[in-house]
């Protein structure tokens, strides 16, 4: 499990120098999946950096797109492009926008307005059906987008269409754009809604790799939701569970000081 | 005209495995022989057109040509942002079919009337806005639609529409459209007035010339978007009067695109002097009472001028 831990800083330090660097939001949501990503990225997804269209690579879409410098890190991180290019991330003329962009190596799909990305990869899904290929797709959603009505549109779907070759995650940090979830729209009880839906439901603690990694390879007969219970801002302590980290970018100091924690939760890294 | 978009379609699917089609829950005596013939081809995703638009969009990624169908605004109003994001911005080869364009649903109420969406639909930028004349029309619109791997619109009307260009120089053998180019459905040699349309609305400029015995030619434009300025030149150039004849909101449909045009040719220098341009269209305004199409299109002021 070392390499996932490592991998995981590394993810968090890039995506914590890029939101610094470029005084952008979202820094939380891209701590909160940085361990999912880390043991997605290692193991699970048949992909090939040098090859990132490959037909029968598996499809990864990023639904929280404004959480992306956990992705552009990530794939910077496996060589889909250069590491110097995270430098420019939110610059002018850059293609590492703030939201996912499908021009960038290694992502799939634009991502920034919520709900739409795991509809369309129910599509990817179901093409990979009728194809009869095997590749596999996975959607990593935020627990704030599940307000939005399309992606229950989406999860009747897939169930309805037995889409077992469709994994959704959900990144549970339990605090939206505006607040707590549980405040704002709850969402509980998830697991139960999920299940009625027809879906084969895990629930995660999401920074523990071994049970992420057992969770993704579990065998499913159904479409696969993985419920991952995330804590917003993980591994800085004065980001973890805050709201305002949503939107704060961190100053230089606060920078250093983030860099060292994950430095002492890691040392290997 | 949705017997002829799917008979096209049908035979469009025989020779072309990547042709599906997606309905919303809508399309009954209308869709079944294409399920049938391709099961494995057609869906019928439920009530659902945010999710229908955003399915095509993955298919479409992986190599199919997907055809989303439903009623007027549904498939378009309605998933607006999943088609302006999933589908454009990611230029992929979705083809949105709206049945009931204008006010074809006249007395189902402002619900279905279909009065917006071409203007809305022509700001998007990798879009194709199509709205046919007539069942030939929108047969050469859905070939056209399959050979463009870009997004496409295509507004139909109900079922029964007139065949309209028969009776004229184009001929069902040779009936070729050319993307963003207009079609002369009427001239008389020495005519200096023109009516401009798009849709089916264009039989009521053929009636209307007709009944009146006015000296004006017609064209339909099967295309909203694009237009092509170096076709239109000669028309503003030949024309001291033209009149823009649509079922549409006055906002930014039809004649407002002719208009910038028109403006955009002069702006430049290449034409000299515009003709006299009269929009008819329905002047921002919805409908409180129900109606067929022809008693809407009266009351909201849908008529050509006799003088």
């Amino acid at each position: 499990m070392d390499k996932y831990q490592i991998f995981a800083t590394q993810i968090r330090t890039e995506a914590l120098k890029m939101v610094c660097r470029a005084k952008a939001s979202h820094i939380g949501g891209a701590l909160s999946m940085a361990d999912i990503l880390s043991v997605l990225y290692s193991d699970i997804l048949q992909i090939d950096p040098q090859n990132p269209d490959a037909c029968d690579r598996d499809r990864f879409i990023l639904s929280k797109g404004h959480a992306c410098t956990a992705l552009y890190a990530t794939l910077a991180l496996k060589g889909f492009f250069p590491m110097e290019e995270l430098s420019t991330y939110g610059q002018d003329n850059s293609r590492l926008m703030s939201h996912t962009n499908h021009k960038v190596p290694g992502v799939e799909l634009s991502t920034g307005s919520l709900g739409h990305a795991f509809p369309v990869s129910c599509g990817l899904a179901y093409a990979a059906r009728i194809k009869q290929e095997t590749w596999k797709t996975y959607c990593l959603l935020s627990d704030g987008e599940l307000d939005e009505g399309s992606n229950w549109e989406a999860f009747m779907f897939a169930a309805h269409h037995h889409l077992h070759n469709l994994t959704a995650i959900i990144d549970y940090n339990k605090i939206q754009a505006m607040g707590n979830t549980n405040e704002v729209i709850c969402l509980e009880p998830l697991e139960d809604k999920l299940n009625a839906f027809g879906w084969n439901v895990i629930s995660i603690d999401g920074h523990n790799y071994e049970i992420i990694e057992a969770a993704l390879l579990q065998p499913t007969t159904k479409p696969k939701a993985v419920i991952a219970h995330t804590i917003k801002g993980k591994g800085v302590d004065f980001m973890e569970n805050s709201l305002l980290w949503h939107y704060r970018n961190p100053t230089e100091e606060q920078l250093a000081e983030a860099l060292a924690q994950l430095q002492i939760q890691n040392p290997k890294s | 005209m949705r017997s002829a978009f799917i008979q096209q379609l049908l035979e469009e699917a025989k020779n072309n495995n990547r042709i599906f089609l997606l309905v919303g829950d809508l399309g009954y005596s209308v869709v079944e022989s294409f399920a049938e013939h391709f099961p494995d081809r057609f869906l019928n995703v439920g009530v659902a057109e945010q999710n229908m638009a955003s399915i095509a969009a993955g298919l479409a990624k992986e190599g199919f040509i997907p055809f989303i169908y439903s009623i007027g605004n549904f498939p378009t109003l309605r998933c607006m942002e999943q088609i302006r994001y999933d589908i454009c911005y990611h230029e992929l080869a979705v083809k949105i079919i709206a049945v009931g364009g204008g006010y074809a649903y006249g007395s189902l109420g402002a619900s279905h009337h279909t009065t917006e969406e071409l203007g809305m639909l022509r700001t998007i930028p990798n879009m194709t806005v199509c709205a046919p004349a007539d069942p030939i029309e929108a047969k050469e619109l859905v070939k056209l639609a399959i050979q463009d791997n870009s997004p496409y619109y295509i507004r139909l009307s109900k079922n029964g529409e007139p065949i309209l260009h028969s009776n004229f120089e184009i001929q069902n053998s040779e009936f070729r459209i050319k993307k963003g180019y207009p079609l002369l459905l009427h001239s008389l040699n020495s005519s200096n007035s023109a009516i401009f349309t798009t849709g089916v609305i264009a039989a009521d400029a053929l009636k209307f010339v007709a009944e009146n015995s006015r000296n004006a030619a017609i064209y339909t434009f099967p295309f909203v978007k694009p237009i092509d300025r170096q076709a239109l030149l000669p028309l503003f150039e030949k024309y001291e009067n033209i009149i823009t004849l649509e079922e549409h909101q006055a906002s930014g449909g039809f004649g407002s695109a002719i208009l910038e045009c028109m403006n955009d040719l002069e702006e430049t220098g290449q034409l000299r002097m515009h003709p006299k341009l009269k929009r008819v269209a329905i002047p921002d305004s919805f409908t409180h009472i129900a109606g067929s199409q022809a008693f809407l299109k009266k009351m909201n002021g849908l008529n050509l001028p006799l003088e």
